[in-house]
């Protein structure tokens, strides 16, 4: 009970806040509350497919096809496939940490973590479509065009920049997990 | 659409692991409970806190704030509101588009798309969580410097 309260302490912080909001102002309250729950079911709604799907990745694939793909050596292909992994998502940025969680366990290599994490920051193809509906379609081509290069330079630097220490810790830490 | 395909894809799988491997699959489905419970307080506060910075910082404050600015101080205003707010995209993209038709600037509307995505300032410690302190500053940083040079290409190719 006691480690319950204190894993959720920050949400219901927040929570109590909502609270005295709806006591001193009723109608922010309410849009408050609106929000959340818009926010919760949307959560709710991809969310589960997207662990069942990790749970039976993580048990039915073992680390050395993923290895192969996207682990150390997988060179040029591992990066492209890392880009189209994380373009072809949809969801806000919260829905690829588990993602890169199981990833890091099955051995993938760092490089291609990153470049999958932001890709699928500002690659995904639902949005890109979106994008292109609303702002045109030379706004949305060369802001993604411009995004794989950039991406690419960003994936590296922090590669180079993270440290050894920082990325044993890392693979570390998603290993003990479970 | 894309969830309906998701839900199938990830039901398909589940239905051909329990006929396959009724034992991997549970343990499959404890993994997946598991993983989902450890991160549910971080998301749950997440969320939370999403709800309440889209009251406070609601669209048509937004577009208050982004319709006027031009210039650099434009740009940069663009881009704080853009890496602090964290609005879904089928908000987002038909608020910048009314915002352009009201006469804002295209690059203080591109750096706002790009931090929008790539900068992510209320989910920075679930971030730490999965990657630490390092790699959340790294890519965040990179990221928000990576969204000028987006808005002067963008800016440079539709014009305006």
């Amino acid at each position: 009970m006691k480690a319950v309260l204190k894993a959720y302490r920050y949400f219901l912080l927040i929570l109590l806040f909502d609270v005295a909001i709806t006591f001193l102002y009723p109608s922010t309250g309410r849009i408050i509350w609106n929000h959340t729950y818009a926010n919760f079911a949307h959560m709710l709604s991809f969310i589960p497919p997207v662990f069942l799907l990790l749970g039976l990745l993580d048990v039915w694939v073992p680390r050395e096809t993923i290895m192969r793909f996207l682990g150390e050596g997988s060179g040029l292909k591992g990066i492209i496939l890392s880009i189209i992994l994380g373009a072809a998502a949809a969801g806000p940025l919260y829905g690829a940490f588990p993602i890169v969680a199981v990833m890091a366990k099955k051995g993938v290599k760092y490089l291609n973590i990153i470049i999958f994490l932001c890709s699928w920051s500002t690659l995904k193809i639902p949005m890109f479509l979106f994008e292109m509906s609303a702002l045109g379609i030379k706004f949305a081509l060369t802001r993604w065009l411009i995004n794989i290069p950039g991406i690419l330079a960003i994936a590296y630097i922090i590669e180079r920049c993270i440290g050894p220490s920082a990325k044993e810790d890392f693979y570390r830490y998603h290993t003990m997990e479970s | 659409m894309f969830t309906v395909f998701l839900y199938i894809l990830a039901l398909g799988f589940l239905a051909f692991s329990a006929i396959k491997d009724p034992k991997k699959t549970r343990l499959a489905l404890n993994k997946s409970l598991r993983s989902f419970l450890n991160i549910l307080p971080d998301f749950a506060t997440i969320l939370a806190l999403i709800g309440v910075m889209l009251t406070f910082l609601s669209p048509q404050i937004i577009a208050t704030l982004l319709g006027k600015g031009s210039g650099f101080l434009g740009m940069f205003l663009s881009s704080v509101v853009g890496s602090i707010t964290l609005i879904p995209g089928f908000v987002a993209f038909p608020l910048v588009k009314s915002l352009l038709d009201m006469g804002a600037g295209i690059m203080q509307m591109a750096v706002f798309v790009s931090t929008l995505m790539m900068v992510g300032f209320v989910t920075a410690p679930l971030e730490i969580k999965y990657f630490g302190k390092r790699e959340t500053i790294l890519r965040n940083s990179l990221s928000y410097i990576f969204s000028f040079i987006v808005a002067i290409v963008v800016g440079l190719v539709v014009g305006g």
